[in-house]
C-alpha cells in the first residue's frame, strides 16, 4: 500500500478538542457537518481547504485526550488520508486503526507544511519528494496491522467471523 | 515472577498467567456508553448487523455529558439511546442521575472486572481496582456485541507515596503534581498503580480522584491495591460481597517506580492548554478568575463539595465572579441537599445545576466569554475545552476553586483554612 500527498503541518499536543470540539457536540450524528469543523481550534484554515488525499504531520503526543472516536472519523471525512506524527495518544491510534485511517510514528521534523510525500508501507519508507529525504518508520503493530489491512474492526469482525485477534 | 496488578486481574480473568506485552482477547464484566459517543456506537452494532447486546444486563447506556438536553439535536441523539435500550432490555442511566464514572463507582464497579466505556476518564473505577479503561465507539459496540474486547497487557509504572498531605493539600494536588512529573506522554500504552502509606490512607472518593487523571498522563489504567477501604466503600454501596483484595506482588516487575514524598506536595494548579503544564498554586495567585466551576468526575463528589462549602460558610462568591456547581450524581445532590452543603453553597452565591458533566465538557451553559479565565476542578485544561477556545482554563482543588471563588483571583487555599 502507497499514499501520496500534500502535507498539512501541525505542532505538539494536538488534543481531541482541537481536532473536534466538544462545542459541536449536537452536530455528533451528523458526520460531514461535523467534519466542516475538523481541527478548527488547532488549525482554521485547514478545514475549508484541504483535498482529499492530503496527509496531517505532527509533533508529540498527537490525539491526546478524548476516547471520541469522531476525532479520526472526522480527519477522515475531511479527506486527509493518513496522519503522520512523533507520537500517539493510545485511545486515539487505536481509534484510528479501527477506522481504517493509518497512522504512522516518524520523524515529522523532516517535513514541511505543504511538502509532497510518499508513504510505502512495504518498505516502511516515507519520501520527501519536495525536499528529497527519505525517512524510515516502524511497522504498525502486527494486530493493528491486520485490522487496518481489513479496513478496519468492523470489516475485520466480519470477514474473520468474530474477535479473533 | 511476581505480578503487577494489570496483570494479576487480566490472569486471573482468562484464566492463565499472563505478562506485559502479550496481546489476548478477554470477556468484559460491563460496557457504557454515553450520550456523547453513543449514537456512533449504536451505528457500528447496526453495521455489525448486531441487533442487541449479548448481555443487556451488563451494557449500561448513560445520559450524562449535555443534560437536560440543550438544543433538538441533542434531544434526538439522546431519544436514540433511551429507545435503544429499553428495545434491548439495556440498562439506562436517565439525564440527572450522574456522571458515568460517578454512576459506575456508585453501582457497577468491583475489584477484577474488565470495564470498558466509550469515556477516556473510565480508568475511574481503577480507584476500587477493576480494569476500566476507555475506547472508541466501534470498540465499544464489539464488546456490547460480542462480550468481549482484545487488549495489550500494559507495562505499569509505580507510583509510591508515602508520607501525609499537609492541610490545604488533596488529592487533586497530587495527581496534578504527578502529571508534571511524568508528563501528558509519559505513560502512554502503560499502566499507573498507585501505591503506598499515603494511597493506603486515602478514601475511596479520593483514590478515584487519583484514578480519574491517569489518562492525563497517556495511561490505559489507573490502579489502587484493594483494601480494608474498598471492602467498606463496597458495603457502603451494598456490594461487599464482591470485594476481592487485588495487590501487585513484592516482586512484580514494573517499568519504573516513581517515589513522591507527600509533604513536600503543595497547592498545585494547572495552567492552560495543557494538564502537564503544573505550577504550585502560590506562584500564580493574583491572576484574574471569572468563573469557577466545582464539579466533573474528578471532584464533584460530596467530599469535594464539604471541603468547598467549609470555605465558603457564612461568605460570598467575589462580585466579578459566578460560581458554579455540579453534583457528580444525584445521591451526590440528596446527601448535599440533606447535610446542609448545597443551601450553604447557594447562599454563597453559587449556581447549583442538575448532576451530569456540566461545564466541564463545554457543551451545556456556564461556556466563559471570550478572553475570560475559568478555574475548575475537573480534568482538562484543552484550548476550547469549556467551549470557547477565546478563553482559558486552570484546574485546580476544591479548596483552591473555593478560595478563589471568595478572592476573585487565584488563591492559595492554605491562607484559608
Amino acid at each position: 500500500m502507497k499514499i501520496h500527498g500534500k502535507t498539512w503541518k501541525f505542532g505538539d499536543s494536538i488534543t481531541t478538542d482541537h481536532i473536534c470540539p466538544g462545542r459541536y457536540f449536537h452536530l455528533r450524528t451528523n458526520l460531514p457537518e461535523l467534519a466542516k469543523h475538523t481541527l478548527e481550534d488547532a488549525r482554521s484554515d485547514y478545514a475549508p481547504n484541504v483535498k482529499k488525499g492530503d496527509i496531517i504531520v505532527a509533533g508529540r503526543n498527537f490525539g491526546m485526550g478524548s476516547s471520541r472516536e469522531h476525532a479520526p472519523v472526522v480527519i477522515k471525512l475531511s479527506g486527509a488520508s493518513a496522519v503522520l506524527a512523533k507520537s500517539f495518544a493510545r485511545i486515539f491510534y487505536r481509534n484510528s486503526i479501527n477506522i481504517g485511517l493509518p497512522v504512522i510514528i516518524c520523524d515529522t521534523d523532516k517535513i514541511e507544511d505543504g511538502d509532497t510525500i510518499t508513504i510505502d508501507f512495504e518498505t516502511g519508507k516515507i519520501v520527501n519528494e519536495t525536499n528529497g529525504l527519505i525517512l524510515n518508520f516502524p511497522p504498525i503493530p502486527p494486530v493493528m496491522m491486520k485490522i487496518l489491512s481489513e479496513g478496519g474492526l468492523v470489516d475485520y469482525i466480519r470477514k474473520h467471523d468474530g474477535l479473533k485477534i | 515472577m511476581g505480578q503487577t496488578m494489570s496483570e494479576m486481574i487480566l490472569g486471573r480473568k482468562i484464566g492463565r498467567s499472563v505478562t506485559s506485552g502479550e496481546i489476548l482477547v478477554t470477556d468484559v464484566d460491563y460496557v457504557f456508553a454515553h450520550d456523547a459517543s453513543g449514537p456512533l456506537t449504536l451505528n457500528q452494532l447496526e453495521t455489525l448487523s448486531i441487533e442487541k447486546p449479548i448481555h443487556p444486563e451488563r451494557t449500561i447506556l448513560i445520559l450524562d455529558h449535555a443534560v437536560p438536553s440543550p438544543n433538538k439535536e441533542t434531544a434526538n441523539n439522546q431519544q436514540l439511546l433511551r429507545k435503544w435500550a429499553r428495545k434491548t432490555g439495556s440498562r439506562l442511566s436517565e439525564a440527572g442521575e450522574g456522571i458515568c464514572h460517578q454512576i459506575l463507582a456508585e453501582d457497577y464497579a468491583s475489584p477484577g472486572q474488565i470495564i470498558l466505556g466509550t469515556d477516556s476518564h473510565t480508568v475511574t473505577a481503577g480507584a476500587i481496582g477493576a480494569f476500566a479503561t476507555g475506547m472508541g465507539a466501534t470498540d465499544i459496540a464489539v464488546a456490547m456485541g460480542l462480550g468481549k474486547t482484545w487488549l495489550r497487557v500494559p507495562e505499569t509504572i509505580k507510583i509510591e507515596v508515602e508520607g501525609m498531605l499537609l492541610k490545604g493539600v488533596y488529592a487533586k494536588d497530587l495527581i496534578l503534581s504527578i502529571i508534571g512529573l511524568i508528563g501528558s506522554e509519559g505513560a502512554n500504552y502503560k499502566a499507573l498503580e498507585y501505591t503506598g502509606g499515603t494511597i493506603s490512607n486515602m478514601r475511596v472518593d479520593e483514590r478515584l480522584t487519583l484514578s480519574n487523571m491517569a489518562i492525563e498522563a497517556g495511561a490505559k489504567v489507573g490502579l489502587v491495591p484493594t483494601d480494608e477501604s474498598t471492602r467498606m466503600y463496597l458495603q457502603s454501596r451494598g456490594r461487599e460481597n464482591q470485594f476481592q483484595k487485588i495487590t501487585p506482588d513484592d516482586d512484580a516487575e514494573y517499568e519504573d517506580v516513581k517515589e513522591i514524598e507527600a509533604g513536600k506536595i503543595e497547592p498545585t494548579i494547572a495552567l492552560p492548554d495543557d494538564v502537564d503544564k503544573v505550577k504550585p498554586v502560590r506562584e500564580v495567585t493574583g491572576t484574574e478568575i471569572q468563573e469557577v466551576f466545582i464539579g466533573s468526575c474528578t471532584n464533584g463528589r460530596i467530599q469535594d463539595l464539604h471541603i468547598a462549602a467549609r470555605i465558603m460558610k457564612g461568605k460570598h462568591v467575589n462580585s466579578g465572579l459566578r460560581l458554579i456547581v455540579t453534583p457528580a450524581s444525584r445521591e451526590t445532590l440528596i446527601t448535599g441537599l440533606q447535610d446542609g452543603t448545597i443551601q450553604t453553597l447557594i447562599q454563597a452565591g453559587a449556581s447549583v445545576t442538575p448532576p451530569g458533566c456540566g461545564v466541564c465538557f463545554g457543551a451545556l451553559g456556564g461556556v466563559p466569554a471570550d478572553g475570560e479565565n475559568i478555574l475548575t476542578t475537573s480534568n482538562r485544561n484543552f484550548k476550547g475545552r469549556t467551549g470557547n477556545p477565546l478563553a482559558k482554563t486552570y484546574l485546580a482543588s476544591p479548596a483552591t476553586a473555593a478560595v478563589t471563588a471568595l478572592t476573585g483571583v487565584v488563591t492559595d487555599p492554605r491562607d484559608y483554612i
